[in-house]
């Protein structure tokens, strides 16, 4: 009991507890054939695949947003420098580009819009919801400049491979995320990165006086913010063949903040887990699964997320935890006498 | 050093505004020759002289206020027009003004045309209102007015008729082609569109009449919406193929981009789109003749922009007095995976 008091208060027991319930009721309501695992094609198919790949952006977004947030700030233009992204990709590769060069040409030009909003928001003052705001109305027009405003597909199994391609069996978005949360985790645990980050969203003024150079770390966050959407962009757009530029990535900032929140990072910045985080975007994308799963109707899909999102806030809130905790405790309180 | 470093940063901002100033204005801005919003309006002589010239030679003269460019739909469509006209200048005197979707614009262009004294005015309303009193000014000139796949919200005696494709006949040939690449039984799943369009409402319900009505042993075992996009098609595809596995023996998408990405899910499960599930959509677009020519897709229910000659019909029969239907349903195609590698070539959007 003790033990798991103390594993209780990592940032991450909840979000992974919360997880694992959703998994866990799906498995009863589906009668256990939610958790079937075949091999077709020589790679693992399954609906925890599913999520896993499908929630692989949202994982990717969060990891940035978390960071994002850590500062006190916020990006909403991730959406539209996805569509930047496969856009720019999906047109280099149709003209019948190298794919590779695709890739590094389409991450470029989402460190340039997150580098852009980096300058918006630590050069220039402006507030960051309205900064992130200009990148994401004019972002989709970018795109569709790009793209000339039509759907761009491509056929090429090379582009195709970042989203739907396996290694060992297992989907190849996850060994991207893999990747990058290890050299994230590497750069702020071992660096002072993390510790800067966290004192620069608790208080920029006096990190500044302490020698911080907060200007230059909220710079770095939003660059990386609009690498992630990039990265995302990709995975999107090689997973449906083609650039879509009015869709890709559309109100899945929204998602990103969310998944940050229910990983219980807050958003006045200060004190980030980026596994929490990750384990909030799983959240999200099984939601979205079990919906689909449960066979809930089209026209109530939207009110049944809402409920099961507002359900799981009020899990990780603490004054509702406490105000539990307290009626419980009377309770046993009254028994006892 | 800081102050260059603002200057900069204030040019790269403007640089950026720049940007999206010409991302949302990408539309040229293309007066055509005889752009009647240019016409002079307060001259009124001039052109009711012309008109009587004009009139004598027994053309038919239309005026037709398009929205823009807006979709590659869009731009088929005026294509269309335009080059049945061009096809038929003997007979035909047409003006065409671009809105640039706006709906001044548009009412400033059917003064114009008012003016002028066309036989016909072919509108596409931008928006649903606001049409009131500029159609009961063409109404008082005596002149019909025909909309153009859209509707506007006005009493019906304000306009002669519509134009435009029926969704729920779209459902219906679904259905029936559904049904003959089944041979008339198994199950299949709906990938509706966004929940509450018209086109969606209408496609679902003339789809699952005519399903219940004809052909019983379908049984539509799911149906979830995919939002009109590639993506969310996917997605649904993957959950319902997860639930059903290979009962599924065919998909019917409300559009096209829903199917093509349902066939990345279907192939990702081991089968095989267009033979293991078979497919129908609706819109014809470019994509999905390309899937269809690969055999991945098998059916799709056009949407038919190519209004021009049903448009000049109409408008003749108009202006000899002939009774025309409230609604005018534009010809739907259906093409299917047979003939799609000849189709493809002649698909202009």
């Amino acid at each position: 009991m003790n033990r798991l008091k103390k594993l209780s208060k990592y940032q991450v027991f909840w979000p992974i507890v919360i997880f694992l319930l959703i998994l866990l009721v799906n498995g009863i309501v589906s009668g256990g054939s939610f958790f079937e695992m075949r091999i077709v094609d020589g790679h693992l198919y399954s609906r925890i695949i599913d999520i896993l790949r499908n929630g692989s952006k949202l994982m990717l977004l969060a990891t940035g947003m978390t960071m994002v947030l850590a500062t006190g700030g916020t990006d909403i233009s991730v959406g539209s420098v996805m569509a930047i992204s496969g856009a720019v990709a999906c047109t280099i590769v149709a003209g019948g580009g190298n794919v590779a060069v695709a890739i590094l040409v389409a991450i470029l030009a989402g460190i340039v819009a997150g580098a852009w909003n980096g300058l918006l928001v630590s050069k220039i003052k402006i507030q960051p919801i309205v900064a992130t705001m200009i990148l994401m109305v004019a972002g989709r027009g970018i795109a569709q400049l790009i793209t000339n405003g039509k759907i761009v597909t491509v056929n090429s199994d090379a582009y195709y491979f970042i989203n739907g391609g396996y290694i060992l069996g297992l989907p190849f978005p996850l060994f991207i995320v893999a990747f990058v949360v290890l050299l994230v985790m590497l750069f702020i645990k071992k660096t002072a990165f993390g510790l800067f980050l966290e004192s620069t969203g608790v208080n920029p003024i006096s990190s500044h006086f302490a020698g911080i150079n907060v200007d230059r770390i909220k710079w770095m966050v939003y660059t990386f913010c609009g690498m992630m959407a990039a990265v995302a962009g990709l995975i999107e757009s090689a997973g449906i063949k083609g650039a879509d530029c009015n869709n890709a990535g559309l109100f899945i900032e929204m998602d990103a903040i969310l998944a940050v929140a229910i990983g219980g990072t807050s958003l006045n910045g200060g004190r980030f887990s980026i596994p929490a985080s990750l384990f909030g975007a799983l959240i999200i994308q099984s939601i979205t699964t079990s919906v689909y799963a449960m066979g809930v109707a089209p026209e109530i899909t939207q009110v049944v997320k809402s409920i099961i999102v507002v359900v799981i806030c009020l899990f990780q809130s603490k004054a509702f935890k406490e105000s539990i905790a307290k009626k419980l405790n009377f309770r046993k309180a009254v028994k006892q006498a | 050093m800081k102050t260059t470093r603002r200057i900069v940063a204030a040019m790269l901002s403007v640089l950026m505004l720049g940007a999206a100033f010409t991302g949302c204005g990408n539309e040229p801005a293309a007066p055509t020759t005889n752009d009647p919003s240019s016409a002079p309006v307060e001259n009124n002589p001039t052109p009711d002289n012309g008109g009587d010239k004009e009139t004598d030679d027994g053309k038919l003269k239309v005026g037709f206020a398009q929205i823009g460019q807006e979709s590659g739909w869009r731009d088929a469509e005026t294509a269309s027009i335009q080059f049945y006209a061009g096809q038929n200048v003997d007979t035909i005197d047409f003006k065409f003004a671009d809105a640039q979707a706006k709906q001044e614009n548009q009412i400033k262009a059917i003064k114009s045309f008012i003016d002028m004294d066309v036989d016909v005015i072919g509108l596409a309303p931008v928006v649903e209102t606001g049409w009131d009193a500029v159609f009961t000014e063409a109404k008082d000139a005596g002149i019909p007015i025909v909309l153009v796949d859209r509707m506007a919200d006005v009493p019906e005696d304000l306009y002669a008729t519509f134009i435009g494709s029926d969704f729920i006949e779209e459902g219906k040939n679904a259905a029936d082609e559904m049904a003959k690449l089944l041979g008339n039984k198994g199950k299949i799943v709906q990938l509706e569109g966004t929940v509450g369009a018209s086109a969606a409402n209408d496609r679902k319900k003339g789809f699952e009449d005519q399903m219940a009505a004809e052909y019983p042993d379908i049984e539509i075992i799911a149906s979830q919406t995919g939002d009109f996009t590639r993506a969310k098609g996917k997605e649904v595809m993957e959950s319902f193929l997860k639930t059903y596995g290979a009962d599924i023996k065919g998909v019917y998408g409300h559009n096209d981009d829903m199917v093509l990405g349902a066939i990345e899910a279907i192939k990702e499960a081991g089968l095989k789109p267009g033979t293991d599930v078979v497919t129908v959509s609706c819109d014809g677009v470019k994509g999905i003749f390309e899937a269809m020519v690969a055999g991945e897709a098998n059916v799709t229910v056009e949407c038919n922009p190519l209004l021009g000659p049903i448009f000049f019909e109409t408008c003749q029969k108009l202006k000899d007095g002939e009774a025309v239907e409230k609604w005018v349903k534009s010809e739907e195609g259906i093409y299917r995976q047979d003939t799609a590698a000849e189709d493809i070539k002649t698909r202009v959007y």
